[in-house]
């Protein structure tokens, strides 16, 4: 079994257009939308939700106004300003300390010195991951609750019921649509991945962006191959980044062509692939086809 | 001062353009302008500002030295570290520096006095100018998972500009999060595709939650459908600017230009959205003053 990981650095390149339309060419793989904070691919497959768990991602605290003599030890020891003196107050105190949720990161370092045993520290629900069925097989994607943290363990959560899938049902592929950025989330759905495909578009900021990722994804020691897309907007920069990508050892294994067809397509819930023949359709084809040739030559 | 946020849930629809475009026209226009890059993992204002960097600073967190000869081997460490970056395997304990968030737990709890705060560092902050333009941003080292901090070090730059812009990382998350909060107006970029919509919608929900006045930019408004239009009007959030798409302006952006210098034509575009948005801001103000006058 291999997994494939799709980035991009810089948002906005075309991942998810990408990703659906692999979704369609290839034969026995799972789905993975990893992008938890912003995730799309569904729009696209349209999953029927067979089975739905909620995330716990860490701890919460929250003061217990009736039990909190205010003597500040919370306040003080908290490094991430998010516990304040504007509490509900009890019938000794006219406020209390109170815990901000969204500022809380959920290290309990308060409960442990709270001498007044005042602070609950339990379970926080900070999303739902579900396993679905697409016309393109099963699919693990999932919804980070808003303004909540830990996205990486829920994208950890995602690949690992994928990988669960496609053991049980004996299939080759694991198709991974990762999310921008090169922080917390995107090296959660890179660690261990067989291969990675970034996608970049040829403009100064895709270039910079890719950039960052190719060492990201070198300082983790993951092959990677490079797919530029809307390749025809500016040809120079196109040249630039095959030769400099060429230049640091790694691989293009394609170029598709601007082409309104993508949004017209995703305006219908298809992906381009399924929408046209001919046109950006088919560098996709042949995008998917040395992808997946490297992904069956890596040992 | 008014500090705007430009943010958006789907990535590349232009957050970094309108950051740019309007730092650049409303300090061309009399303004003075503070430019704030908080997408600190792929930072790109500066590929189109161009600034002059004049000082570099390292962006470090805490995080725990333990010393083995006052360690007793009690184990309080481990037990009270939420993220399992303080181990304590058989007696001494094993520290994991990139798991750390820097609570200050372990050196807190610890009885014999073995755990001390020490730092790392995870990133830069760059300042300089980019005309008369006050820039900054954030860097992130690669290979480094938490954004959050090297955020917070760079809104913590001080500036006495009266307009302070802030370019905010895609998504919804913590990084999103610190980069908009305390901000008079969040600006909310998508495009009307599909995608485009449904992360708009999630960016809605998040600055509700946060409780944050905001406004819609619909960028390459004639591609796509009237969803996103439609959307806004029935939740009754204002649209301040619509740029249609002409492949010029992603000519021009390929290229690292700002497309109110390569295509003057456009530069009316941002001062009305500069327009719209201290008109915005000032009644937003006035009515929270007449509430709390009441």
């Amino acid at each position: 079994m291999k997994e494939l990981t799709v980035i991009s650095g810089k948002g906005g390149t075309g991942k998810t257009s990408v990703v659906a339309s692999f979704a369609a060419l290839a034969d026995r793989s799972v789905l993975a939308d990893c992008d938890v904070d912003a995730a799309d691919l569904y729009l696209v497959l349209e999953p029927k939700i067979l089975r739905q768990e909620n995330f716990s991602g860490g701890k919460r605290a929250r003061i217990d106004h009736n039990l909190c003599t205010a003597c500040g030890k919370c306040e003080e020891l908290c490094r991430f300003d998010a516990i304040s003196f504007d509490g509900e107050g009890n019938e000794r105190l006219q406020k209390t300390f109170r815990v901000d949720p969204i500022a809380c990161e959920g290290c309990g370092v308060c409960e442990w010195f709270c001498p007044d045993k005042a602070i609950i520290f339990t379970a926080a629900i900070n999303g739902q991951w579900y396993v679905s069925e697409t016309r393109h097989g099963p699919m693990v994607h999932a919804k980070l609750g808003i303004a909540e943290e830990n996205s990486g363990k829920l994208v950890t959560t995602v690949r690992q019921e994928a990988k669960k899938i496609a053991e049980q049902r004996g299939f080759d592929t694991i198709i991974v649509d990762g999310s921008p950025g090169i922080g917390c989330p995107v090296i959660a759905s890179i660690t261990a991945t067989n291969l990675v495909l970034a996608v970049t578009e040829p403009t100064v900021s895709g270039l910079h962006d890719l950039k960052r990722v190719a060492d990201l994804t070198s300082h983790f020691n993951i092959p990677t191959l490079v797919c530029i897309n809307k390749w025809d907007l500016n040809r120079d920069v196109a040249d630039e980044i095959e030769r400099q990508v060429t230049n640091n050892g790694l691989v293009v294994a394609g170029r598709i062509r601007y082409d309104k067809a993508v949004t017209e397509a995703q305006i219908k819930g298809l992906s381009v692939v399924e929408y046209e023949e001919g046109g950006c359709a088919d560098d996709i084809r042949e995008l998917w086809r040395n992808v997946l040739d490297h992904l069956q030559g890596l040992t | 001062m008014i500090t705007i946020s430009i943010a958006s849930g789907k990535g590349g629809t232009g957050k970094t353009t309108i950051a740019n475009n309007l730092a650049v026209v409303a300090s061309d226009n009399g303004h003075s302008v503070a430019y704030m890059d908080c997408d600190v993992e792929e930072p790109n204002g500066a590929l189109f500002l161009k600034p002059k960097i004049e000082e570099t600073h390292a962006v470090s967190v805490s995080i725990p030295q333990v010393d083995p000869e006052k360690c007793t081997g009690c184990g309080l460490c481990g037990e009270i570290c939420q993220y399992s970056a303080i181990v304590v395997l058989k007696t001494k304990p094993l520290v994991f520096p990139e798991l750390c968030h820097g609570c200050g737990g372990c050196w807190v709890v610890c009885p014999a006095g073995a755990i001390t705060e020490t730092y790392r560092d995870t990133g830069r902050l760059e300042t300089g100018h980019a005309g008369e333009v006050q820039f900054a941003q954030g860097i992130l080292n690669v290979g480094e998972v938490m954004a959050p901090p090297v955020i917070r070090q760079v809104k913590a730059i001080k500036t006495n500009a009266d307009l302070l812009i802030i370019d905010a990382p895609p998504g919804t998350s913590c990084p999103v999060i610190e980069s908009i909060r305390g901000a008079d107006l969040v600006l909310l970029v998508t495009e009307p595709t599909p995608f485009g919509l449904n992360d708009l919608k999630l960016a809605v929900e998040m600055v509700r939650v946060l409780m944050l006045p905001f406004s819609v930019i619909i960028n390459r408004a004639d591609v796509g459908d009237d969803r996103t239009r439609n959307y806004c009007q029935s939740e009754q959030i204002d649209v301040l600017a619509e740029i249609p798409d002409d492949r010029r302006i992603a000519e021009a952006y390929s290229r690292g230009e700002l497309v109110c210098k390569a295509l003057p034509e456009y530069r009316h575009v941002f001062s009305e959205l500069l327009e719209r948005i201290e008109k915005k801001v000032t009644s937003g103000k006035d009515a929270a003053e007449r509430r709390t006058n009441r």
